[in-house]
């Protein structure tokens, strides 16, 4: 995956330049707002990590001129800012998703892989599968080995979520952010109990189990080793 | 003296005494105004009917005149009376006196053919005091000269009585109103030294000082109540302040300083890479909860400073609250609780949904850390609904059946970082239920922590303007109740 990353900060941007390159993407930087919207229409990027507070121009002036000029390459703001009405402003000018300083490098590579996953149209797909697992969007029914599995709804949507995004990992923010629509902090690890009563539903009486938890990071599903 | 001096001066000075000066001087102004026309018109009035009489008189005295000049002095003669208001001279064309009680044509009229005012002292008691009277000449045509004439002194001194009592009073109101002026000015002074006393030493750095109030409900109390709860609120915050910079010491500086100790214990282990991995994962999950630590602090100072518009939304509160809670049963359900959620209908509420959900979960979690162990049925309820009593337009509660807070320390841990449970061993911010507090106070609405026998209950009352009134929900609640 191609990223740019336009942060002002030198070594925040070389960090995660190093990091996205271990992860097998590869990042361009961009140290001010001017030569990074320059860099962002000339090339062509499957992700654009943006900084809001940048010399020259600030960061949500870049993605609204690029938005207005058409593209739609997915952002992820960065900001220290993180609270209550900057994620609103962030959003509204155009950003895909909105992470803050300080953040855990695994959240952030979570979410850019969700990112320029998105650029692919799978909205639009009505079966997920992975594995022997099926999950299909119209008639809300899940199938494992040709066994249906019932769900409750927030189960069933966060299978959906965790299918949408299989073979990637996805963070427990995330999880409560797509599945709950909660940006809050939830103080404890709610999420992980739902998890697990997910997986026991759809693993549990499976040889191969497909929800795996990735330390430090969160889970993915996928049919396969980790 | 000098210091009198200088409070009158001062006093002098005031604005409260300029506007009664000028307040005195216009109604002053105005009132000599209306006495001057009043005078002045009852004078002319009484002057007229004077002059009608003396016309009407000088009528009947020209017919006396045409029998004869004899007849008319004879008249004349009747009529004049030493002590009366009515006065006659006629004399011959030589100017030698016929008849009447004047002795001579008073020398004001000498040259006048129009008649006139004119002193004249009475006939009898020649050291009485000159009186005025006015005058007109009759034309009796035969070469006689008549002047007739009415004695006006009492109209004179009821005039110069009037000017009197007038200058008197004006002179009185004057001073009265200057008086009066003082007063009010050196009241209003008083005050404003109070207020300016007060705030100079709250300069000088005594928080603590607050202005008089003084009962009488007036204007400036309003001003001296507000300046005051103004100053509480700064003082509050300035205490809670000073309470924050303390506990930071602990809460930030603890985990610091453990932070750096297991760094620097991972870099000391003999074992190598498998210490340093060790040690890493635990620096950085210390890091972490260091940064919800300062995190949650910005945001209650975000809250505290500003109020959010753009991010407010509109939902239904017992929806949300519902929804919330269901995140949390299967948590609180391995922790050995029972969540009950008991949620009304509604209502739809303006609010910023994020920091509402923020509350509930803070709610919960508190009852779940708190109430561990405290067998007892351990059960958590959570209720939402519109309304609460009469000062809310909804409520959110969440009661639990742990050890509660005792009356003493309830306002106590509405502060920053303020944890019970003085060693802070057991994990968390310590700043879950401030965050609630300044949440409600955001959205206009408060928090309130009662006794749930046993246990705490926490309810977040929401003022009426957060509630949204439409016809739409109402309709959909009857239709709904038709339904069940």
């Amino acid at each position: 995956m191609r990223v740019l990353v336009i942060e002002d900060d030198k070594e925040t941007a070389q960090f995660l330049q190093k990091s996205l390159k271990e992860n097998g993407h590869t990042a361009d930087l961009a140290g001010d707002g001017e030569s990074g919207l320059s860099l962002a229409e000339e090339g062509a990027y499957d992700v654009l990590i943006v900084d809001r507070m940048l010399p020259r121009l600030d960061g949500l002036s870049v993605i609204k001129t690029l938005r207005t000029k058409g593209n739609r390459t997915p952002v992820l703001i960065l900001s220290a800012l993180g609270e209550v009405d900057d994620r609103v402003k962030g959003l509204r000018a155009g950003g895909d998703d909105y992470l803050t300083k300080p953040y855990a490098y695994s959240e952030l590579l979570a979410r850019v892989e969700a990112l320029g996953r998105r650029a692919v149209p799978e909205e639009q797909q009505t079966r997920y599968v992975v594995g022997d697992l099926v999950l299909d969007r119209l008639s809300h029914r899940v199938m494992r080995g040709g066994e249906q599995i019932l769900l409750q709804p927030r189960e069933y949507r966060l299978l959906e979520y965790l299918m949408q995004h299989a073979g990637q990992v996805v963070t427990r923010t995330m999880l409560l952010e797509h599945v709950w629509d909660y940006h809050f902090d939830p103080q404890t690890n709610v999420i992980d109990v739902h998890i697990s009563r997910l997986r026991s539903k759809i693993d549990k009486s499976f040889d191969k189990p497909l929800l795996h938890t990735v330390r430090g990071a969160g889970y993915t599903i996928r049919d396969g080793p980790v | 003296m000098t210091a009198l001096f200088e409070r009158l001066a001062k006093v002098f000075s005031t604005s409260a005494f300029r506007l009664a000066v000028m307040g005195v001087a216009l109604f002053l102004v105005s009132a000599a105004m209306l006495a001057g026309v009043l005078f002045w018109q009852t004078n002319k009035v009484l002057t007229e009917q004077v002059l009608t009489v003396l016309r009407a008189e000088s009528d009947v005295l020209k017919t006396e005149a045409a029998s004869g000049p004899s007849a008319l002095a004879a008249a004349i003669g009747a009529r004049s009376r030493p002590e009366g208001p009515a006065l006659y001279f006629l004399a011959d064309a030589t100017g030698a006196k016929l008849a009447g009680n004047l002795n001579r044509v008073p020398p004001e009229l000498a040259g006048n053919s129009d008649g006139g005012v004119f002193r004249y002292k009475p006939e009898r008691g020649s050291d009485a005091p000159e009186r005025l009277a006015v005058a007109i000449p009759v034309e009796t045509g035969n070469g006689l000269r008549l002047l007739i004439g009415r004695d006006i002194e009492d109209q004179r001194q009821f005039a110069d009585t009037v000017r009197n009592v007038s200058l008197t009073g004006f002179g009185a109101l004057s001073i009265l109103g200057l008086l009066g002026g003082l007063a009010i000015s050196r009241m209003i002074l008083n005050r404003m030294d109070a207020i300016n006393q007060t705030s100079q030493s709250i300069i000088a750095g005594d928080l603590s000082r607050r202005i008089p109030v003084d009962g009488s409900n007036g204007e400036l109390d309003d001003l001296a109540r507000n300046l005051n709860d103004m100053l509480d609120r700064i003082e509050g915050l300035m205490v809670s302040l000073r309470e924050v910079s303390d506990n930071i010491a602990h809460d930030l500086k603890t985990p610091l300083t453990r932070l750096r100790n297991s760094a620097e214990a991972a870099l000391r282990d003999t074992r190598g890479e498998d210490a340093y991995r060790e040690g890493l994962e635990r620096t950085i999950e210390k890091a972490d909860d260091l940064i919800k630590t300062f995190n949650s602090l910005l945001l209650i100072a975000r809250l505290e400073a500003a109020p959010l518009e753009e991010s407010l939304e509109q939902f239904d509160l017992s929806r949300m609250v519902e929804d919330v809670s269901e995140l949390y049963i299967p948590a609180a359900e391995e922790s050995g609780f029972a969540l009950a959620v008991d949620v009304g209908q509604g209502p739809m509420v303006r609010a910023n949904r994020q920091l509402i959900g923020q509350v509930v979960a803070n709610l919960i979690d508190n009852a779940i850390k708190y109430s561990q162990g405290q067998g007892c049925g351990s059960s958590i309820s959570v209720s939402a609904g519109p309304g609460r009593g009469v000062e809310g337009g909804a409520f959110i509660s969440v009661a639990d059946r742990g050890p509660g807070i005792s009356e003493n320390d309830r306002q106590r841990v509405l502060k920053r970082f303020v944890r019970l449970e003085e060693s802070r061993t057991k994990p968390g911010t310590g700043l879950g239920l401030s965050l609630v507090a300044a949440v409600a106070r955001l959205h206009g609405g408060e928090l309130k922590l009662e006794d749930n026998q046993p246990g705490l209950r926490v309810v977040v009352v929401l003022p009426e303007r957060v509630v949204v009134r439409s016809e739409a929900p109402r309709d959909a609640r009857v239709a709904m109740a038709g339904a069940k």
